[in-house]
């Protein structure tokens, strides 16, 4: 689950760590009021989103009096922010952010995230705060410094040090610096964080080390001992299907294609749509109704699959373990029935209780395409759809 | 021969009482696993058709030798089952549970290595040994034969397919390992693979992998260097689209990073034969084997 900005920044001061002063505004005289309560030469107003890069969108406006802000919140608030992350429609906002200006001196790149491969968090830093990391990865990964975070007790002290003194932090902030850097650590930790961001981390001319910009994701496993964080979550920011198909018990993840799959397992549903693909169609979504769907799941999964106008026809294909093929089968009649259902559909199970599955969609008196394996599967699909 | 379970396991289930870890656990003894106890906290005494149900792992360990245990409790006191298996001396770890916190994985992880124990999983089908009739997992028995291809993956039903498009071509299998969908996992690719390499039962290797996270293109490296058997590859995601999570937890293309087109072609300069379709992973085995003979 991601944070806005904002939000992020909330959960920075509950750990001690200093951010710019703000105020969030979602109206025009919300954003003078705050721009006059803020007393300073200069603001900056922030559109919050969700997707990075909304500075390079026209998103982030320094202004330097009220009026200035206002007319920036004006050409931001309400409207479509397109940044190169959100895809071609963009994101309404519908917040803002009014902060201080700051006196800045260095910028840094921060993050804290989980390392696969070595199964711990790492703290990564680069002097070239600002940039986006992949641009430094991809251009200068030598500028790009990291240390393990003990998953228990946090970033160690020397390794605060270390990465703090090889970034070139000067000497009068180093502490103030490496104690940032561990507290970023321990909000990681407690608040259960698959990444916290702070780009840029900037040191000002009157020596203080600021977070400027905050960005954090949220372990959606681990959301159930965070009652308090999961009121953050921004449905506008969520497809809504996917919302619908989550609360269900199931995955769903929408594409651009014609031919909707219902698979139980995430590895499956993956392999379906891309023999989908080997076969020439076009799969419009990802579905995994996980190890154990009943019948109102599969229903429910089939409602979801046709809610997407560009569906033309519907792959099933169930390997069932735990799963039951005749439950399935049972489902998918009932889901036929109930919802009238007139595109193609094609049906293949395999595994537990298969010729009392295979038997229920053959007696039910359904046009339904029975497939014997992946292959005839898909290639019945695409030739029904095109 | 096999990996990992066999004859001489001796298993126990932890959350044994659940419906799940009870349906489960039944159907692994019917298959001819050796379970000989059950742990769930505070419910011992009781005994689940003739299995019985102690309240600590240690007591079921002291009490009936088990050297393995199956993990079925809830994702917020998995961690917490995890480490009491391994601080309890149990070698064998299978974590069937799915959506524990990734930060409880990374100290779950720890614990279970600095015990000089083995975790598969978590969030895994298990493993089987279809000629040792051993079976601690989830998945359906009746698919799987003895034989000697070793099976190694990330999912679950892709593994079945998998397993009986083997088992029609009478491909039959030594041991089937699901090592997890989840980005912090306790065996990788690259141990499975090497535990395969040694085994005297296996004669060649599937391994199956999707997108996300580096660890196929590790393991391409880790055959290249070191696996002498046939080794067949699989990726499943080719058209997920990046930055979305594809059911499994670990399963996202991140910044650009973890494509399947990526580790398809680590594979192949490998010397892996890559199966191009999930319908052909049999088939590509069956070549890979008749290319070597």
């Amino acid at each position: 689950m991601k944070l806005h900005e904002y939000q992020a920044k909330g959960r920075f001061r509950a750990f001690g760590l200093p951010t710019p002063r703000g105020i969030v505004a979602t109206s025009l005289e919300e954003v003078r009021a705050a721009y006059d309560e803020l007393e300073g030469d200069l603001a900056v107003v922030k559109a919050q989103i969700h997707a990075g890069g909304r500075g390079k969108a026209g998103g982030v406006k320094l202004v330097r009096s009220a009026d200035e802000a206002v007319e920036a919140a004006e050409s931001i608030l309400g409207k479509p922010l397109i940044t190169k992350q959100n895809g071609p429609d963009g994101t309404v906002v519908r917040t803002l952010l009014v902060e201080e200006g700051l006196p800045i001196d260095k910028e840094y790149y921060v993050a804290i995230t989980l390392d696969r491969q070595l199964e711990l968090p790492v703290l990564m830093a680069s002097a070239e705060g600002g940039t986006e990391i992949e641009e430094v990865a991809e251009e200068n990964p030598d500028a790009i410094l990291t240390e393990v975070v003990d998953p228990v007790t946090g970033l160690a002290a020397f390794r605060a040090r270390r990465i703090t003194y090889a970034l070139g932090v000067p000497k009068p902030l180093a502490r103030k610096f490496a104690a940032t850097l561990q507290a970023l650590c321990k909000v990681f930790l407690e608040d259960d964080a698959s990444m916290v961001e702070v780009n840029p981390l900037v040191t000002t001319t009157d020596e203080r080390v600021i977070c400027l910009d905050g960005k954090v994701v949220l372990d959606d496993s681990a959301l159930f001992r965070h009652k308090d964080l999961v009121e953050l979550r921004d449905v506008h920011e969520e497809d809504p299907t996917e919302v619908r198909a989550k609360e269900a018990g199931l995955s769903y993840v929408n594409l651009d294609g014609n031919i909707g799959c219902l698979v139980n397992g995430a590895g499956l549903a993956m392999a379906t749509m891309d023999i989908i693909k080997l076969h020439g169609g076009e799969p419009a979504n990802f579905l995994d109704v996980g190890g154990s769907a009943s019948t109102e799941q599969v229903t429910t999964a089939f409602k979801i699959i046709l809610d997407d106008p560009a569906v033309k026809g519907i792959l099933v294909n169930i390997f069932g373990g735990i799963m039951r093929c005749d439950i399935v089968a049972q489902g998918v009649v009932d889901a036929t029935k109930a919802l009238g259902l007139e595109c193609p559909l094609v049906v293949r199970l395999h595994g537990t209780n298969m010729e009392e599955g295979r038997k229920i969609l053959a007696e039910s008196g359904l046009s339904i395409t029975a497939a014997t394996d992946m292959r005839d599967a898909a290639s019945k699909i695409v030739e029904a759809v095109s | 021969m096999s990996i990992l379970v066999g004859k001489d396991t001796r298993l126990i289930t932890q959350g044994i009482t659940g419906e799940y870890g009870r349906m489960h656990t039944l159907a692994c003894r019917e298959y001819g696993t050796n379970v000989v106890a059950g742990c769930t906290p505070g419910r011992s005494g009781v005994d689940v058709e003739g299995i019985p149900v102690y309240d600590t792992v240690s007591e079921a360990r002291e009490k009936t030798g088990a050297n393995a245990t199956m993990i079925f409790v809830p994702a917020a006191f998995a961690a917490d089952a995890v480490e009491e298996a391994a601080e309890a001396g149990i070698q064998l770890i299978v974590c069937i549970t799915e959506g524990i916190p990734a930060l409880d994985e990374a100290r779950m992880t720890r614990s279970v290595t600095a015990a000089g124990a083995r975790m598969i999983g978590p969030n895994c089908p298990g493993v089987i040994s279809p000629g040792e009739n051993c079976k601690v997992g989830i998945m359906p028995g009746f698919i799987h034969t003895p034989g000697k291809i070793g099976v190694v993956s990330r999912s679950g039903t892709l593994t079945y397919e998998a397993v009986w498009q083997l088992s029609e071509l009478g491909l039959g299998q030594s041991t089937c390992v699901g090592i997890g969908g989840d980005p912090v996992i306790g065996t990788t690719h690259i141990d499975t693979l090497a535990m395969f390499q040694e085994d005297d039962g296996t004669e060649a290797i599937l391994m199956m992998g999707e997108i996300g996270g580096t660890a196929e293109e590790e393991a391409s490296q880790f055959v290249k260097d070191h696996v002498t058997k046939p080794v067949v590859g699989f990726v499943a995601g080719r058209t997920a689209p990046p930055g979305k999570r594809m059911g499994h937890a670990g399963a996202i293309i991140a910044g650009g990073k973890g494509t399947a087109a990526e580790k398809m072609e680590a594979m192949r300069a490998a010397g892996i034969a890559v199966a191009e379709s999930p319908a052909d992973l049999g088939s590509t085995m069956a070549e890979a084997l008749a290319a070597k003979a």
